[in-house]
């Protein structure tokens, strides 16, 4: 045995000699010193910890082990999801030629990419969900709607800045502040930009209490965050199960593409309403969720590979995410103002900011605001309304993209 | 149709709006949905909450007086109010007190049963 060549070998197939050997070799290096970041940020500034730690280290490994111009490499084959999107390749919309190749991310990654994922977490959501003060207070379906107003400002945006229209309405959908709404809709649409839009949009979501204030305080009086609204009235255990049912089928014969997200997202709300699936309830809630948030995580940050994500289109798509942000929280703060107007002042124009979805961080948000304004104010349960609204809301925006260019 | 992958400017623009429009319309509908069935929850509720309602006695009419002398209906004893325990339940504990103060079960005054945890 010629151990001095299995050591130059070893050697030279070494990630360590990649970064200096392979084009763009140092690229990886930036990328692993992101995902310590993204790390840092998940487990010591706990921004979305479940999911940034996923997202983080299924970032380190695939820069740990795919270089451009290496051999074999046992985690995700970045050139593979390129030749299954290339309508002139053999492996064009086949999974079996993914799989004859894939390493472990690749095959998590076959969820991600069926829509799988995004769909089980909204089943997940559902189950967590207490629509109660939706339905104790619809018009607050009108916040989730006017707080959609980022999306397709961004939309806009993206468009202007040169990004194609599938692209372009993959960032958009940033500003609807859902994870796996984003997620969904980009695998549809602009697989290519899956990183960077699912870093964009969960850091924004974790970023919420910070981006937030200063635009709910620009936007209104002192007078209008002291406002104190009267309790919502009770409802029914009868509502509450035919809630689902009836969201389901009206969105859905609206826009047939909702149908995986709010199709999930209202069984995973049954499973919880109706009384008798509480261990269906539980699991959605608890261990599928959990199991697919682990799946999910990796395999987006596995995307997160260099050659992919180094570029000028990434830094657009972190701005134009923090712009489309922005928007939506002024275009539910513009509801709440108009709500607060047509009500004579009986309704807290703060608790518009919520309908951006980002459940329940941005109803926290409008809580922690107006109390800052009023001690006795409890904000809370009002704006849960406009909160879960914006959950549907922003499934809806997501179908009508889908539809247009998908 | 117009090539929607190089999207142009105004283009783009109608997307946005409709897309927004489309949001708005969708989520509206739903409101009115909504609205309708908190409607009818609430009048089924109305409706219910008059028929268990007990009847305020008329001050004009003539006040019953109830004659303790005459004796109660076998079986009868008062309401009963029942706290996480099954009627089944109630009937065999009421029943074993009963038979253990060796008193008629319509000589008894149960106020309530809770199940104790």
């Amino acid at each position: 045995m010629d151990i001095t060549g299995v050591l130059q070998k070893l050697a030279s197939e070494s990630g360590f000699a990649a970064f200096f050997l392979t084009e763009g070799g140092w690229k990886n290096l930036v990328m692993i010193i992101l995902a310590f970041v993204l790390l840092y940020l998940g487990i010591v500034k706990k921004f979305e910890p479940l999911l940034l730690c996923g997202i983080a280290f299924g970032c380190l490994l695939s820069n740990l082990s795919y270089f451009i111009g290496m051999g074999h490499n046992a985690v995700y084959h970045p050139e593979l999801w390129a030749a299954f999107l290339d309508e002139t390749s053999p492996a064009y919309h086949s999974y079996g030629a993914i799989m004859k190749e894939a390493g472990l991310l690749d095959f998590f990654y076959i969820g991600v990419k069926a829509g799988i994922y995004p769909s089980l977490i909204f089943m997940g959501v559902g189950a967590m969900t207490d629509f109660g003060p939706l339905l104790a207070n619809p018009k607050s379906l009108l916040l989730g709607a006017a707080a959609q107003l980022g999306v397709f400002v961004a939309f806009f945006g993206a468009v202007l800045l040169g990004f194609t229209g599938p692209q372009a309405a993959s960032i958009g959908i940033i500003g609807g502040a859902d994870g796996p709404t984003a997620i969904f809709l980009t695998t549809k649409l602009a697989p290519e930009l899956l990183g960077p839009i699912a870093i964009a949009a969960y850091s924004y979501m974790a970023l919420i209490p910070m981006i937030q204030p200063p635009i709910m305080k620009a936007m209104t009086t002192d007078k209008m965050r002291k406002v104190k609204m009267v309790q919502s009235r009770e409802v029914s255990k009868t509502e509450k199960i035919i809630f689902p049912i009836l969201v389901a089928t009206f969105v859905i014969l609206l826009l047939p593409s909702t149908a995986p997200l709010i199709g999930c997202l209202m069984l995973g709300n049954l499973f919880r309403e109706c009384g008798v699936t509480d261990r269906l309830s539980d699991t959605a809630q608890n261990a599928l969720m959990n199991i697919v948030t682990i799946f999910l995580a990796t395999s987006v940050g596995a995307t997160m590979v260099a050659q992919n994500f180094l570029n000028l289109d990434t830094i657009k798509i972190v701005v134009l995410g923090l712009i489309a942000f922005g928007i939506s929280t002024v275009g539910g703060l513009i509801g709440g103002l108009i709500m607060y107007r047509t009500s004579g002042g009986k309704i807290n124009p703060l608790i518009g900011s919520a309908g951006v979805s980002a459940v329940p961080m941005a109803a926290r948000v409008s809580q922690d605001v107006g109390r800052r304004y009023n001690k006795n104010n409890y904000l809370l349960m009002h704006a849960m309304g406009p909160n879960v609204a914006g959950v549907i809301g922003s499934a809806i925006a997501a179908g009508f993209l889908l539809s247009v260019f998908g | 149709m117009e090539d929607l992958v190089n999207i142009s400017i105004p283009t783009a623009a109608g997307t946005a709006l409709l897309g927004y429009a489309v949001v708005f319309l969708g989520l509206v509908m739903l409101m009115c949905v909504l609205l309708i069935m908190g409607l009818i929850s609430k009048q089924r509720k109305a409706k219910a909450e008059a028929a268990n309602a007990i009847p305020v006695p008329d001050r004009a009419a003539p006040v019953l007086e109830l004659d303790n002398t005459l004796p109660k209906a076998s079986g009868t004893a008062g309401e009963l109010k029942l706290y996480d325990t099954e009627p089944k339940d109630a009937a065999m504990i009421m029943a074993i007190v009963a038979d253990s103060l060796g008193k008629p079960l319509n000589e008894l005054r149960f106020i309530s049963i809770r199940e104790v945890k």
